[in-house]
């Protein structure tokens, strides 16, 4: 495999800048009888709370014209279970582990934060944006000055560098950015889900349980591109972005709007081998435009 | 990309197509279907109704957008198909009872049609039951020793299940539960469960049912469950 991929994130090496996104990639499991996780530049946890949380009731998926809008609400085992049964298996990958961490208050962040001391993950993904449940730290990240303080709070206590997730959601997301950066944010990723809403007009029912949920997919992408594009240019530390990201030339074009690396979500569901398409889609791009390294494209635009 | 062999009207809204496919299928598994592009964005889980040298058969109903594209294909067109998934039927021994409700008759066939090859002295009783329109009774008759019929009634008032016998049953929910929760307590009963799903491999979270042990995930652990895992009975 040629170099012209290797993508630094700070200080992290990562072998090619394509990242399954929190949510859409289990923790990593399901997708290892697909293809060997190692060929991913990095993988994110399904997003993790400190208490092991079973998830919304009723409809979670709704589809919408090239979207999906989800309300799972942050099932998952927490932390501790997490430490326990799937760390030992994810450390093993000889890939860039990212850990997506949630809280419905600080305390909550901040334990976990605590935990998450106790192992070698390369980079923290800071949920401050997940729309869909009370616990999902949404409340702090519609708001620049929350999403600092909360940010700041968790840098100092944590061990690992901290890339905060931000939410579409809030006040302008370029001065949220900026104000994670001046926090101590070693990273930014965005975006998290549009927080959406579906009516069942046959039921005259809301489709929904948690009335609001979170879009995702191909039709949220050019939001998602003047997003990313908007933080690039706000803030120094790297950018990893997504929303809608379905095939190289999507995830090109995040890179051109000044993303460093570019995570892959919902698409893994309708192809499971979207990720290792997309690498070896900019690889072929890099070869053909004879570039040394895909970076000499960040930006640009 | 599978084959289409054929894909044929079966009656209203339901269609049966057959694939071209070499693997190892059990009875009770489904694959992800598509042939589109990013309208509808998923993929659409749809059962094994039948496998048999090569020929993989879907039984489906036309309910959306995914389903009217599915219903549009002809033969010697492709369709990408993703599977098998799903844990499917354990083997079953000692005698069957078969309880289907409309489209949910669908992977029972495959499933009476296997049994029927591991257990050629077993018995094998079927009950189907349709709201408007019967549709592959014939197929199903061809494997019964006794076959009950409902059209427009409820098929579960229909049932008596005998001790010998392990129950399988698909169908509507309500008609599920009924038959979890009136079939004696000493009968095995399975249910297949039915959901959304996005990803179709436990990773989305999307179809997690709840269970008497916790969160389990339909596509992945399911969609075949023991029903006091899945009801309260």
């Amino acid at each position: 495999m040629s170099k012209c991929l290797e993508t630094k994130f700070n200080e992290i090496l990562f072998k090619n800048p394509v990242i399954p996104a929190s949510g859409t990639f289990g923790f990593g499991r399901e997708y290892e009888a697909f293809y060997d996780l190692a060929k991913l530049g990095g993988l994110c946890s399904k997003g993790l709370t400190l208490e092991p949380k079973s998830g919304n009731t009723g409809m979670r998926l709704w589809e919408t014209p090239a979207g999906l809008m989800n309300s799972i609400g942050l099932e998952n085992p927490g932390i501790d279970a997490f430490i326990e049964n799937e760390w030992p298996h994810l450390k093993e990958i000889d890939t860039v582990t990212i850990v997506n961490v949630g809280g419905k208050d600080e305390e909550s962040y901040l334990t976990a934060i605590k935990k998450l001391n106790a192992i070698d993950a390369q980079l923290i993904e800071l949920n401050i944006s997940c729309p869909n449940v009370k616990a999902g730290g949404m409340a702090y990240g519609i708001k620049a000055e929350t999403a600092g303080e909360i940010t700041r709070k968790v840098v100092e206590l944590s061990r690992h560098p901290i890339m905060v997730k931000l939410s579409p959601n809030g006040e302008a997301v370029a001065d949220i950015a900026r104000a994670c950066e001046d926090a101590g944010a070693q990273g930014i990723s965005l975006i998290n889900t549009l927080q959406g809403m579906a009516i069942d007009y046959k039921k005259k029912a809301l489709v929904f349980d948690n009335l609001y949920a979170g879009l995702s997919g191909p039709a949220v992408k050019p939001i998602a591109l003047r997003m990313t594009h908007q933080v690039c240019q706000a803030v120094a530390i790297p950018v990893m972005a997504m929303g809608g990201i379905s095939d190289w030339k999507d995830a090109l074009e995040f890179i051109m709007a000044g993303a460093t690396c570019v995570q892959i979500g919902t698409i893994n569901f309708n192809n499971p081998m979207a990720p290792i398409e997309i690498i070896a889609g900019l690889e072929t791009y890099c070869i053909n435009e004879g570039l040394a390294n895909i970076g000499q494209v960040r930006g640009i635009v | 990309m599978a084959v289409i062999l054929s894909n044929t009207l079966v009656s209203a809204g339901i269609f049966k197509m057959t694939v071209a496919f070499t693997g190892a299928v059990k009875p009770g598994q489904f694959f992800m279907l598509r042939a589109w592009d990013k309208d509808p964005l998923l993929s659409r889980p749809i059962s094994v109704h039948n496998y048999e040298s090569g020929q993989l058969t879907f039984l489906y109903q036309v309910v959306g957008k995914g389903t009217e594209i599915l219903a549009r294909l002809q033969a010697d067109d492709e369709v990408t198909i993703q599977g098998p998934y799903g844990n499917g039927f354990p083997e079953i021994t000692g005698d069957l009872c078969v309880v289907g409700g409309g489209i949910g008759t669908a992977p029972l066939y495959y499933l009476a049609r296997h049994y029927r090859e591991q257990n050629p002295t077993g018995k094998c009783r079927i009950y189907l039951g349709f709201r408007d329109s019967a549709y592959g009774v014939d197929a199903f008759e061809a494997l019964a020793d006794e076959m009950i019929l409902d059209v427009g009634g409820i098929i579960t008032n229909k049932l008596v299940v005998l001790a010998s016998e392990t129950v399988v049953t698909c169908g509507p929910e309500i008609m599920m539960e009924t038959v979890a929760k009136t079939v004696p307590a000493d009968n095995t009963v399975y249910v297949s469960l039915e959901a959304h799903m996005a990803c179709g491999i436990g990773a989305c979270l999307g179809c997690s049912c709840e269970t008497r042990s916790g969160n389990k995930k339909v596509c992945k652990d399911g969609p075949v469950f023991v029903r006091e895992e899945v009801f309260n009975v």
